[in-house]
């Protein structure tokens, strides 16, 4: 992709850029990508959800940054903290895919709709218009959000690369 | 088994039942291209789910990816990776007379996709029931699911049951691959859930350091 100055964001991780440097994440296969963004002071935040719900972990101490419900929270704290207005922030979201067609119909299969089903509720909550959405489908996403335009670059392997 | 380190003993069982399986893959793979087929010695590694996407290439990099799922007294999951080039290789030798492009966009072959979930099939299978007769566990897997995709969005998957409960997966990663030429080569990533270990070093009489 085009950008040097480029942050990376990992697995279950969350991150937040001011232009010009942009953000990215690769191989989103059922996880989501958030980017929630304020255009006009060119900081955004990205989160790479695995699970939709922490309330439903097994796990003593939770990673915050894994599960919907408690990363986007963070994400919009992170940048109001640092100068974003909570009023301005939109969001742009890619990923929820499902990459194997499973004959089972078990609730871990249908995770992909599931997360992105869990981070629209969450946008909702905090009253964060969605201005662009790619999601489902069976092909993993890499994506790079540009603070400094507000665009989402989508790349994936079979489907071609898109902006949003 | 959350995050807790493995104990040399362990490492040395999960490290032997990754040379069996493979070992046994070995075999059958070989019989299907005709040529002698080697193993490297498996590595088995704690890592975070970050760290299994570079085990792997990168979490970006495009493989061929098969999964099956395994249930029974151990369930987890298998992998048998390929990258583009070894799948294009492989099949190559088993199916001569198509070309095939993996990366086509649309449809790519369905014929050379159903190839390589059978070679995949016959190879894993071999895997796993070698393991399963070692350990004396009831072990039976799914059918293959291939995808042509990026290493982070096939792993996932394989991810989901761990991440549940941790932040760390145990994988069990051997190489097998032609000594020539090294065109036909995979690699084995058995990826047990957490629950499973327990199974798995009682049956071979290893104490777990856990309750």
């Amino acid at each position: 992709m085009k950008h040097e100055n480029v942050v990376r964001v990992g697995i279950s991780d969350v991150n937040i850029v001011k232009a010009p440097q942009c953000i990215r994440t690769s191989g989103l296969g059922s996880c989501v990508g958030v980017v929630i963004y304020d255009q006009q002071n060119k900081i955004a935040g990205l989160a790479h959800i695995m699970l939709p719900d922490s309330t439903l972990s097994k796990q003593k101490e939770l990673n915050p940054f894994k599960f919907a419900d408690t990363a986007i929270p963070y994400v919009v704290n992170k940048l109001c903290e640092h100068g974003a207005r909570k009023f301005a922030l939109k969001a742009k979201v890619a990923g929820g895919a499902q990459m194997f067609q499973f004959e089972t119909n078990s609730s871990m299969m249908r995770i992909g709709p599931r997360n992105v089903e869990a981070v629209l509720d969450q946008l909702h909550k905090y009253r964060i218009p969605l201005i662009a959405k790619s999601i489902g489908g069976s092909s993993g996403r890499t994506i790079e959000f540009d603070p400094s335009t507000g665009k989402l670059f989508i790349r994936t392997v079979t489907k071609g690369e898109s902006i949003i | 088994m959350s995050g807790k380190p493995l104990s040399s003993i362990q490492k040395d069982a999960l490290k032997e039942i990754g040379n069996i399986g493979a070992g046994n893959a070995t075999t059958s793979l070989s019989a299907l291209v005709d040529k002698k087929i080697q193993m490297e010695v498996p590595s088995v590694k704690v890592v975070s789910f970050d760290e299994m996407m570079d085990v792997i290439g990168g979490s970006d990099q495009t493989v061929v990816g098969l999964y099956f799922r395994i249930t029974g007294d151990t369930p987890g999951a298998v992998y048998f990776i390929l990258t583009i080039k070894e799948a294009q290789a492989l099949l190559a030798k088993i199916l001569p007379d198509t070309h095939v492009d993996l990366l086509h966009e649309g449809t790519p072959n369905e014929y050379a996709l159903s190839a390589l979930k059978e070679v995949g099939n016959i190879v894993t299978g071999s895997y796993l029931s070698a393991l399963s007769d070692f350990m004396s566990l009831n072990m039976s897997y799914s059918i293959p699911y291939l995808s042509v995709d990026m290493v982070g969005a096939i792993i996932t998957v394989g991810l989901l049951e761990i991440c549940e409960k941790t932040d760390n997966a145990i994988i069990i990663n051997t190489n097998i691959g032609d000594e020539e030429d090294h065109h036909i080569h995979g690699q084995f990533i058995l990826l047990p859930d957490p629950e499973a270990f327990y199974t798995i070093f009682s049956s071979l009489g290893i104490q777990t350091n856990e309750a």
